[in-house]
């Protein structure tokens, strides 16, 4: 058995309304004590007002090295950015 | 000495001499981690400190700053309980030592939150919160250290085993709180000791550890009798404003 802590990454809600943040990782033996270093290590400066732990091996992701087969193909489709509305003048600043 | 300064300088050296101890860790705990929450108690601490120290001044009203209270005294003017300068030994003692100090100081702390005294009732409000935290800290590290591997069970136990003696020095109380008990600036301070012992007792059983036989055993530190390593402390966290008493950052 390895002894070395298991890693857990960090997400990080600064305030009411906005979505938790990813902003970083660090170690700890399980998710109580990950919780209590996410909030030594992350919000010494008063960043946030929710903590999010999750274990590292939980999370599955994509391979970066098939970036290519998984995300080229949206670069040539402009046209499902909406940047090709007029916006009126009265509407301001969207 | 008027009672009321004297036991701010009592609550302000216990918070700065732990804090100094605690400081002394940074760069050497076994984890990051932890390196880092210490650091962050230690800095509450120092924070805390500085309070006391301004009521004091104020009260005392000779000039003297936090600073010159902090590094310009000697060791018998020092009135912290003996608890905080016992040595940093290795991670169990001090967390061991941060714990008895968090079992006394939260319930302290809540009480003083109805202290007849403004400046004091805002410090405890101030400092109440800090407290709450440190306290479910390191009473989760001394279960799981304590109720963990045999190795770690044995050195929390030795931890105990020394620092449990010193304990009593944090509740002693004299005519000094006595006074101030009766002109209503201090709320009655036996509960402390009746919730030290509540917290301690049930703590101390799910982390499978024995309290010592021997009872509650030293004290002095408030008076400002100290054990043999409050000089080295003192010299180590008094050095550069001795030799350089205008520095400024």
């Amino acid at each position: 058995m390895s002894k070395e802590w298991p890693l857990w990454e960090i997400f990080i809600r600064g305030q009411h309304g906005l979505s938790h943040r990813h902003v970083g990782s660090l170690h700890a033996p399980d998710a109580e004590m990950a919780l209590r270093n996410a909030r030594d290590v992350y919000t010494r400066r008063n960043e946030g007002m929710s903590i999010w732990v999750v274990e590292s091996n939980k999370i599955t992701a994509f391979d970066p090295d098939m970036a290519e087969q998984n995300f080229a193909a949206p670069k040539s489709k402009v046209y499902r950015h909406p940047s090709f509305f007029e916006i009126p003048d009265e509407v301001g600043a969207m | 000495m008027d009672p009321l300064v004297t036991f701010c300088l009592r609550m302000g050296d216990t918070t700065l001499i732990l804090g100094q101890q605690t400081a002394a860790w940074c760069g050497h705990a076994p984890v990051l981690e932890e390196d880092i929450a210490f650091a962050n108690m230690g800095l509450d601490l120092i924070g805390q400190t500085q309070l006391w120290y301004e009521i004091a001044a104020q009260a005392e009203g000779q000039g003297r700053t936090p600073d010159d209270l902090a590094f310009f005294r000697t060791e018998r003017q020092f009135l912290n309980a003996q608890l905080v300068e016992r040595p940093n030994v290795d991670f169990a003692h001090a967390l061991m030592r941060q714990y008895l100090f968090d079992a006394w100081h939260l319930p302290i702390q809540e009480a003083l939150c109805e202290s007849g005294h403004q400046a004091i009732r805002e410090l405890a409000q101030k400092s109440v919160k800090e407290v709450r935290y440190h306290i479910d800290r390191s009473r989760d590290l001394i279960v799981r250290l304590g109720d963990g591997s045999e190795e770690s069970h044995a050195m929390m136990q030795g931890a105990l085993d020394a620092l449990w003696p010193y304990a009593a020095d944090l509740m002693a109380i004299d005519a000094v709180e006595q006074a101030l008990v009766g002109i209503g600036m201090l709320p009655p301070l036996d509960r402390v000791a009746c919730a030290f012992e509540a917290e301690t007792a049930v703590t101390l059983d799910r982390a499978t550890l024995a309290i010592p036989g021997n009872g509650h055993a030293r004290t002095g530190g408030r008076t400002g009798i100290h054990t043999e390593t409050m000089g080295y402390i003192l010299a180590e966290m008094q050095q550069i404003p001795r030799s350089f008493p205008d520095a400024r950052w």
